[in-house]
């Protein structure tokens, strides 16, 4: 076995990620542990100050509701997710979040991000939910009150740790076993409580760009289905693991059109100059009652711009050069108001891709347009896993304790397994949390956790032996390297072994072809799916026969395992709902129609960690009495 | 070869054990060339183009040549990032010339704390977080 120094870490609370939803965990958890005298110890893949989904910065911060204000209700916002996910939500989980979420753009705001105010000093909304920022550096003032909190408790951070596996004591998780990215070392975390926070799961389906561009993916590449690989090996229940996320975005680079739909209030377009949410308004009323609701659920006005692609009518187009037009329109027979409000425009429209998607800002000068003289291309990107944005897939986690639900067997947002909870993209069916809620439900888990760890929290009982064969099982890949490189005069091709890209793109293929991938118009068949798993009995056998020249090499290997169970995880999902409720994200082209009768449930899975067999089952769903 | 450094301009962080850039790449991509003592991108395939690496490097010596995939060659968006705003330079593929500053954040590096000088309570039983209803400007933490 390649010879990795051993580092144990014992802790009380174990953060496993760095995005937004484990810097809220970090912030609230530490307050508490600090009073009870317990250690907080978070572990991030990359460097604080630019880890996860919003590493490059955002334009928006997606969810405030506004109660300080009397603008809207919690109440009002478990209505709005309920019918954008067709029905099918947490909404226990959506109204805690909602509850708390305020308080988390408060506390922005004071740490220092600029919220654009109006005269009045009131935050100016890009849309009901949306408020619009200075957000270049949204992730490092966050990342910055998360490590003064944990400094401030006496935690510890560890960057560049890369977590693989938990550790268990039977349906208990007891810790976290993963390897430096910089030296060779093994990390053996033990802890009393571990939160899962690794972002949801990018590049399981093959991607638009497929060259160098393979990178430009609308969620970031770096968030592999750590969360998923982990809560599903600990053996935790999962939801929504059909409910994948296709945003339609600038095509290419996918950079916002949030501004451009609710701000500038532009208008999408065929090639031919139909408006489809208009042309095809009629599709609506067969996906009733949520077709008619308002706002349109999203994956809904996908499958209508869809369609308009399917019938050849594209490319789509955004009408910039229309939307900025009649917003100056109102200045015209003012020539310097009209000035300073074009030159007002521009720079919004510019900041909103400068500020979280640079490329598109980039794709835009290369093709010399300017957004107020001509149009630009729309599509809908790959599908990703992102149980924070209008996906849903995640753990299966425990309600709020104030509120009589079916799904309370522990603390808030608990996994079904012991001392395991889950926050932002690793938690499931309380979509619509975007980078606040995902901070606000961190902060939820920070302190249930550390509830947890007072009422009940043991020491943790870990067996030597399974940790050596977690440590033997996440090298394996550089040993099999070594073994066999010297075979053959170009170490890229081999028989024995398979290199990370290599593995990468035949998941790729099999979830792209079969699975409702971009070159399958996002359609896909029970008897596609069949195919898919028996490929996937293929795939997952050569899993154990990949191979890493060297540590960076082995962090790709595990990013791409876990892609894969997220992959499985998926397709078995999509296998067991026999409907399509969700038609603009997948298509299931022999169940076309929604089955309310049959599937106004939550589609949940479980593997088991004692034999390796997997588990579906429906749950019901339970509405908020009077919402 | 979307993010990449000059040759010229980039010292290797003059020899740390770790440059900046590979400090902060969120996807482990900058490596140090020891021999050379300059810095490389080791997957543009894998690259974001996030420019946070372009953002941190104290030599400027870093840049973004958008993906060959589907952006014309001759632009570029050139990031300058103070403590208090950044400023974009985008050049287009004919020539033009735009330039825009942003704030970035509305208060001093490092000041950011926790608590948000809200009021705090001890109650660990309680749906209210650690600052609330306070931060919320609420009396009490909504409930069903």
């Amino acid at each position: 076995m390649a010879n990795f120094q051993t580092v144990e870490v014992k802790t009380d609370l174990l953060i496993l990620g760095g995005g937004f939803s484990a810097c809220g965990v970090a912030t609230e958890a530490a307050y508490w542990a600090k009073k009870k005298g317990l250690k907080v110890t978070l572990v991030d893949k990359a460097a604080l100050d630019r880890s996860g989904a919003v590493a490059m910065g955002l334009s928006a911060i997606n969810q405030y509701v506004g109660v300080r204000d009397g603008e809207n209700t919690c109440e009002d916002y478990v209505r709005y997710v309920r019918n954008d996910l067709m029905g099918v939500s947490r909404e226990d989980l959506v109204y805690n979040i909602a509850r708390h979420v305020d308080s988390t753009v408060h506390l922005f705001e004071k740490w220092g991000l600029k919220i654009w105010t109006d005269e009045a000093g009131k935050y100016v909304h890009e849309g009901r939910w949306q408020l619009m920022i200075n957000g270049e550096s949204y992730k490092i003032i966050i990342a910055e009150a998360a490590k003064n909190a944990i400094a401030d408790a006496g935690g510890e951070i560890f960057e560049r740790v890369f977590i693989v596996e938990p550790l268990l004591d039977g349906n208990k998780c007891v810790g976290a076993v993963g390897f430096s990215t910089r030296e060779e070392k093994i990390y053996v975390f033990k802890a009393k409580a571990t939160v899962a926070t690794m972002g949801g799961a990018v590049h399981v389906f093959r991607p638009r760009s497929v060259g160098e561009g393979f990178g430009r993916s609308w969620y970031p590449p770096f968030n592999t289905g750590s969360s998923a690989y982990f809560t599903i090996k600990a053996g935790a229940e999962m939801t929504c693991q059909e409910v994948r996320f296709i945003p339609v975005r600038f095509k290419d680079a996918y950079g916002p059109v949030g501004a451009w739909f609710l701000l500038f209030k532009s208008r999408a377009i065929s090639a031919e100059g139909g408006e489809y949410m208009a042309v095809r308004k009629d599709e609506l009323n067969n996906w009733a009652p949520y077709g008619l609701a308002k706002p349109i659920p999203a994956n809904l006005r996908n499958y209508l711009g869809m369609l308009d692609v399917d019938a050849g009518l594209g490319p789509l187009y955004m009408e910039t050069s229309e939307a900025i037009g009649k917003i100056a329109d109102a200045y015209k027979d003012d020539p310097k108001a009209f000035k300073k409000k074009m030159k007002e425009l521009e720079s919004e429209a510019w900041e909103d891709f400068l500020d979280m998607t640079i490329s598109q800002a980039h794709l835009w000068a290369g093709q010399n347009v300017k957004p107020e003289e001509k149009h630009s291309e729309i599509a809908a990107c790959e599908p990703y896993f992102i149980g924070s944005h209008s996906g849903a897939s995640g753990a299966w986690v425990s309600g709020p304790e104030d509120m009589a639900t079916p799904y309370k067997w522990g603390y808030a947002n608990m996994c079904t397994v012991e001392g395991l909870f889950a926050a932002g993209d690793a938690s499931g069916a309380s979509s619509h949390k975007f980078s606040s809620g995902s901070h606000a439900e961190g902060r939820i888990v920070g302190k249930a956790a550390i509830k947890y760890i007072v009422e009940k929290g043991a020491e943790p009982k870990i067996d030597a032996a399974k940790v050596d064969a977690v440590k033997a099982k996440i090298l394996a890949p550089l040993d099999r390297y070594q073994e066999f490189c010297k075979l053959t005069t170009a170490p890229e091709i081999n028989p024995n072994y398979l290199l990370w890209r290599q593995f990468m793109d035949r998941l790729q293929k099999i979830m792209d072809e079969y699975a409702g991938g971009v070159t399958a118009a996002f359609k896909t068949s029970k008897s596609n799916l069949n195919r898919a798993m028996e490929l996937f009995v293929f795939l997952k056998e050569d899993s154990e026969k990949l191979a890493a020249a060297d540590i960076y090499s082995l962090e790709r290997c595990w990013e791409n395992i876990q892609r894969m169970w997220q992959g499985e995880a998926h397709v078995r999902t999509m296998l067991f709902r026999e409907e399509t409720r969700w038609p603009g994200y997948y298509f299931r082209a022999d169940t076309p129609k929604m089955d309310d009768k049959n599937w106004h449930c939550f589609a949940n899975c479980r593997w088991n960690p004692a034999n390796g067999e997997w588990e579906m089952m429906k749950r019901d769903i339970w509405n908020i009495p009077g919402v | 070869m979307p993010s990449f450094v000059f040759a010229e301009k980039c010292d290797g962080c003059k020899g740390q054990d770790k440059t900046a850039c590979m400090y902060i790449c969120p996807n482990d991509l900058m490596v140090l060339d020891k021999e050379k003592m300059k810095a490389f991108n080791r997957d543009p395939s894998m690259c974001w183009e996030c420019q946070c690496c372009v953002k941190i490097c104290p030599q400027q010596a870093m840049d973004v040549r958008g993906y060959s995939d589907f952006i014309p060659l001759g632009a570029s968006c050139v990031p300058l990032r103070g403590s208090q705003d950044i400023m974009w330079t985008i050049k287009f593929r004919d020539g033009s010339i735009k330039r825009f500053k942003f704030p970035i954040r509305t208060n001093a590096e490092g000041t950011a704390d926790p608590l948000g000088g809200y009021a705090t309570h001890d109650d660990l039983n309680s749906q209210a977080l650690a600052t609330e209803p306070a931060s919320l400007g609420l009396k009490a933490v909504p409930s069903i």
